[in-house]
C-alpha cells in the first residue's frame, strides 16, 4: 500500500506520482515562491487541468494548485461508496432556500483532477441554439461565443479523451465520429431504449469518457461500475490521468493539498498572486496571471473572500454578480422494477441516453433536458428509496432485496438563471479560518415545469417498456454554473468571452461558473472545450502583448 | 413481500479473489473492525441510539453477527467526518444527534414514563413516525425541523451504514466490489460465476450450489 495521500504533498522533491504506475513517479519542474511564474491556476478540476496542460504546452510557466490530494487510482481507490468519500469536498458549507442543493459527493470533487475523477463520464456537446439562448429561444442569456466555435473544440477535447461514442450520433449538426467504438449495452440501456422505441424517440449509446479498447497505458473499462466513486483502473479519461500528467510533462507543476484563501491585489487593479496553505503554513506564491478554476461554488467564494479596500464587494465584482445567478440541474428520476435480472450496477452508469427532449420545442416552458440510464449502488439506491417514497423499517429492508431488478431513468435538465439563487459567504469559518459558503436555491416556476415535463415523460417510457411499480425521485439535482458569469458587457456579466475579468486584466476564472445557462445536457466537456478556447486566446493575447 | 433468498452467498467470500484490490480489503477490513463502544455519545446516549438504529433498520433475529449500527454513527462522528453541507435550519450532526436522541427519551417519558429503549417496537415506530410527519413538538426538540432532521440525518446515517456493510451487500444480491475484475455478461437475467445466484422458489439447491462457487 502506498502512503496516505493526505498526510503531506505527494508532489514534491522535483517529482509527482505516475497515475499509471504502482509507486511511480514522473519528474516534475517545480518553482520557488518568489518567482513570478506567468500563471497560479486555482483548482485542477475540468477547467483548471486543461488549462494547465494548454498554457505549459504553449511555453507559459504555470504552477497549479489544488487543495484535495494527489491520488494513485490503481493503488488508492476502493470499491466502496463509503472509502472513496475522500474523492469529494467534505468541507463545511451551509446551504438554504426553498429546495436547498446537496453538496459533498453530489456535487463536487477535492482531489487533483477535481470532480471528473468521480464523475459519471457522460460527455455531450451543447445544442447549438443554447450558445444564443436568449436570441433564438427567447430564454435565459446569451453567450458571447458562437457554437461553429465551440464545435472545432468540441472535436478536440473528444480526441483528447478519447470518447467512446455512437458512429452516428442523432441529435445536432454533425459530428465527427467519435474516437472509440461505444460500449457495450448493459440490461438497464436495454431497458432505456425500450421505452424510447415505444414511444417513437431516438437514442444512443452514450458518449463516455472511458475507454472501450486501450489506450497508451490505461486499460479499457472492465465494467464495474463504480464510476461515480473513481475509477481503479485508469479506463476514465479524467483530467487526473488525461491532462494532468500532460501538464506536468510540458513543465507545469502541480501543488496538490495545497489551498489557495486569498488572490492578491496591488495599489491597483492587477492580480499580483495566491496566498495558499501548504503543509501547515500559509505561503505566496507570485504570478504575473492568476486563473481561478475552483467550480461554481468555490471561485465565487475565492473571489469574495479576496476583497479590499479598492475591491470592496469582492474581486472582479463591479457587476454585482459574482455568486448571482447559481444554477444546478434537474436530476429527477422515475423507477421501477422488472421482471428479469437487471443487476444494474454492472458497468458506468448511463450505457443509454436520449436528448428527444433537448431538440424538441413543442414544450409549453423554457429549457430542455435528456435522459439517461441508471446504475445506483447500495448506498445511493437507499438513499433514493427513504427520500423518495419516505420509506424506513421492514418497509425497506425487504424493497432493498429487489435491488437486482430495479431500473430506472435520470434526467439532466435546463434551470434558468436567477439571481436570487446564489452563493455568498456565510460567518461560520472553515478549518483555515476562511468563510465557507453559503448557498441559496430555489426551483423557478419554469423549472418546475421542466421537471414536471420530465417525470411524465420518463414514466411514461419506462411504463410502455413494461417496468412496474414505478415511482418517482422528486428531489435531486447536480452540476453547478452561472455564478462567475462570462458575457459581451460588463455590467451584465463578470468576465469576458475569454473568461477575464472584466475589471481586473490579469484575472481569469475557468471552470463550470462562467456558462450563462446551463444548457440539458452534463457539463464537463463544455467547460473543457472553453478551456481549451481560453488557452488558445490567452496565447493570441500574450502575442499581441495585450496579456 | 416476501424476503429474497441469496443461500449461501457471503461477500466476503470473495475478499481474495480478483474482485478486490489492497485498497478495498484494508477499507472493509477497518470497516470490520469498528469499535462497538461509543466514543462520541455517552453510554447513556448510545443506548437510545441504538434503539433507533434497531427500528430504521431492523435486523433478523437469527443474524448472528449483526451489523453494528450505532457504533458506525457514533465513529463518522467521532471522526469528524462531514457530509459537505449543512442545511441552515439543522445544527451540526454530533449536536443534532445529541438533541434528537435527548428528545426522544422525552417523548418516551411524557408518553409512557419509560426511557425510549425500553419501548416496544410499536411504539418507538409511533414516535419515529411522528417525527417524519413533523408532527412532535415542545422545546426539548429545540426548534429543529422534525422532517429534516429524520429524514436527512437519522435515516440518512443509520442507512448509510447499513449499505456500505458486506452484511447488506449480501442480503440483496448484490456483487459488492469489483475491481479489478469487473463483469462481462452485462445482458438481463445473466449472472457472472462471481455474482450472487438468488435462491427462487424451487432453486434454493441450485443457488446453494452456484453461491459456493462465487469466487
Ligand atoms: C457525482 C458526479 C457525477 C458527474 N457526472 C458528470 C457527467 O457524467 N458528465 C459531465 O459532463 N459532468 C459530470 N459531473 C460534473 C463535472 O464533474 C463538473 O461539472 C466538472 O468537473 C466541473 O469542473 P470545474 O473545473 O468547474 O471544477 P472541478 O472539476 O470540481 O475542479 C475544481 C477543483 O478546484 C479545487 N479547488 C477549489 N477551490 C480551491 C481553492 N481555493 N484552492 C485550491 N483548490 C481549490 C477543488 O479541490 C477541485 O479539485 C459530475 C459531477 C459529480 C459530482
Ligand atoms: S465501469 Fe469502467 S469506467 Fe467505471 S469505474 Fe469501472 S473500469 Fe472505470
Amino acid at each position: 500500500m502506498s502512503s496516505d495521500p493526505f498526510e503531506r504533498p505527494r508532489a514534491a522533491n522535483g517529482r509527482a506520482p505516475d497515475v499509471f504506475k504502482t509507486g511511480g513517479w514522473i519528474p516534475m519542474r517545480q518553482h520557488r515562491d518568489v518567482d513570478e511564474v506567468d500563471f497560479a491556476i486555482v483548482g485542477t478540476g475540468a477547467g483548471g487541468g486543461t488549462l494547465a496542460a494548454r498554457l505549459a504546452e504553449k511555453g507559459f510557466s504555470v504552477v497549479a494548485f489544488d487543495a484535495g490530494p494527489y491520488f494513485r487510482p490503481l493503488e488508492d481507490f476502493a470499491s466502496d461508496e463509503t472509502a472513496q468519500e475522500k474523492l469529494y469536498w467534505n468541507d463545511p458549507r451551509v446551504v438554504q432556500g426553498a429546495d436547498p442543493i446537496v453538496m459533498g459527493g453530489k456535487n463536487s470533487g477535492k482531489t487533483v483532477g477535481g470532480s471528473m475523477v468521480h464523475f459519471a463520464m457522460v460527455s455531450l456537446r451543447f445544442r447549438p441554439e443554447w450558445f444564443k439562448a436568449r436570441s433564438t429561444l427567447g430564454y435565459g442569456a446569451d453567450w458571447p461565443i458562437g457554437w461553429e466555435e465551440m464545435w472545432r473544440y468540441y472535436d478536440q477535447v473528444e480526441r483528447d479523451l478519447s470518447i467512446s461514442g455512437p458512429i452516428t450520433y442523432p441529435w445536432g449538426p454533425p459530428r465527427p465520429r467519435y474516437p472509440y467504438r461505444p460500449h457495450p449495452m448493459n440490461a438497464a440501456a436495454e431497458v432505456l431504449a425500450r421505452g424510447c422505441e415505444a414511444m417513437g424517440m431516438k437514442w444512443t449509446p452514450t458518449p463516455l469518457a472511458t475507454v472501450s479498447a486501450p489506450r497508451g497505458e490505461a486499460h479499457p473499462c472492465v465494467y464495474r461500475g463504480f464510476c461515480r466513486f473513481g475509477c481503479s483502473t485508469n479506463a476514465k479519461q479524467s483530467t487526473l490521468n488525461t491532462y494532468i500528467p500532460r501538464a506536468i510533462r510540458a513543465g507545469a507543476e502541480i501543488r496538490d493539498l495545497a489551498m489557495v484563501g486569498r488572490i492578491e491585489t496591488d495599489a491597483g487593479d492587477r492580480a499580483t498572486g495566491v496566498h495558499y496553505h501548504r503543509d501547515g503554513q500559509w505561503r505566496f506564491q507570485k504570478a504575473r496571471n492568476v486563473i481561478v478554476a475552483g467550480y461554481a461554488v468555490e471561485s465565487p467564494r475565492l473571489l469574495l473572500n479576496s476583497a479590499t479596500d479598492r475591491h470592496r464587494d469582492g474581486l472582479a465584482n463591479s457587476s454585482g454578480l459574482v455568486g448571482k445567478n447559481l444554477m444546478t440541474q434537474p436530476n429527477q428520476a422515475v423507477y421501477g422494477k422488472s421482471k428479469d435480472e437487471i443487476r444494474w450496477n454492472k458497468g458506468p452508469p448511463s450505457l443509454a441516453i436520449t436528448e428527444h427532449w433537448n431538440y424538441d420545442d413543442e414544450k409549453d416552458f423554457h429549457g430542455g433536458y435528456c435522459w439517461m440510464g441508471q446504475g445506483p449502488l447500495p448506498i445511493e439506491w437507499a438513499k433514493t428509496m427513504t427520500t423518495s417514497r419516505g420509506i424506513w423499517g421492514d418497509e425497506l429492508r425487504l424493497a432493498m432485496q429487489d435491488y437486482n431488478y430495479q431500473v430506472g431513468v435520470k434526467m439532466v435538465g435546463e434551470c434558468l438563471p436567477s439571481e436570487n439563487n446564489r452563493v455568498e459567504l456565510a460567518d461560520q469559518k472553515d478549518r483555515y479560518g476562511l468563510p465557507v459558503a453559503k448557498i441559496t436555491f430555489g426551483w423557478s416556476e419554469n423549472d418546475k415545469a421542466l421537471i414536471r415535463h420530465a417525470l411524465d415523460q420518463m414514466e411514461m417510457s419506462m411504463e410502455a417498456a413494461g417496468v412496474t411499480d414505478l415511482f418517482r425521485q422528486e428531489e435531486d439535482a447536480n452540476h453547478l454554473g452561472g455564478t462567475v458569469k462570462m458575457g459581451d458587457d460588463r455590467r451584465s456579466s463578470v468576465l469576458d468571452a475569454d473568461c477575464r475579468s472584466w475589471d481586473v486584466p490579469n484575472l481569469f476564472v475557468c471552470d463550470g461558473s462562467v456558462f450563462p445557462t446551463v444548457g440539458g445536457v452534463n457539463p464537463s466537456l463544455t467547460i473543457q472545450a472553453i478551456a481549451l478556447r481560453t488557452a488558445d486566446r490567452i496565447e493570441q493575447l500574450a502575442a499581441h502583448g495585450d496579456l | 413481500m416476501t424476503e429474497r433468498s441469496f443461500p449461501g452467498y457471503d461477500v466476503l467470500d470473495k475478499r481474495d479473489t480478483p474482485s478486490w484490490n489492497d485498497a478495498t480489503r484494508s477499507a472493509i477490513d477497518a470497516r470490520l473492525a469498528v469499535p462497538r463502544e461509543p466514543r462520541f455519545f455517552s453510554s447513556d446516549e448510545f443506548a437510545t441510539l441504538e434503539a433507533v438504529c434497531d427500528r430504521i433498520l431492523p435486523q433478523p433475529a437469527d443474524r448472528q453477527d449483526p451489523v453494528p449500527l450505532a457504533a458506525y454513527v457514533d465513529a463518522k462522528i467521532f471522526s469528524g467526518q462531514l457530509d459537505g453541507y449543512r442545511f441552515d435550519k439543522l445544527p451540526p450532526q454530533g449536536e443534532a444527534w445529541k438533541i434528537g436522541l435527548a428528545a426522544l427519551d422525552h417523548e418516551a417519558r411524557d408518553r409512557h414514563n419509560a426511557r425510549f429503549r425500553d419501548l416496544s417496537r410499536a411504539d418507538r415506530d409511533n414516535i419515529l413516525r411522528e417525527m417524519q410527519q413533523g408532527r412532535l413538538e415542545g422545546d426539548h426538540w429545540q426548534g429543529m425541523p422534525l422532517k429534516l432532521f429524520f429524514m436527512k440525518r437519522v435515516v440518512h446515517d443509520v442507512t448509510d451504514a447499513y449499505y456500505g456493510h458486506p452484511t447488506a451487500w449480501s442480503e440483496i444480491g448484490f456483487g459488492g466490489p469489483a475491481s479489478p475484475r469487473g463483469y462481462v455478461r452485462m445482458d438481463k437475467n445473466r449472472r457472472d460465476p462471481w455474482e450472487a445466484a438468488e435462491g427462487k422458489p424451487g432453486q434454493e439447491e441450485r443457488a446453494l450450489v452456484e453461491n459456493k462457487h462465487v469466487v
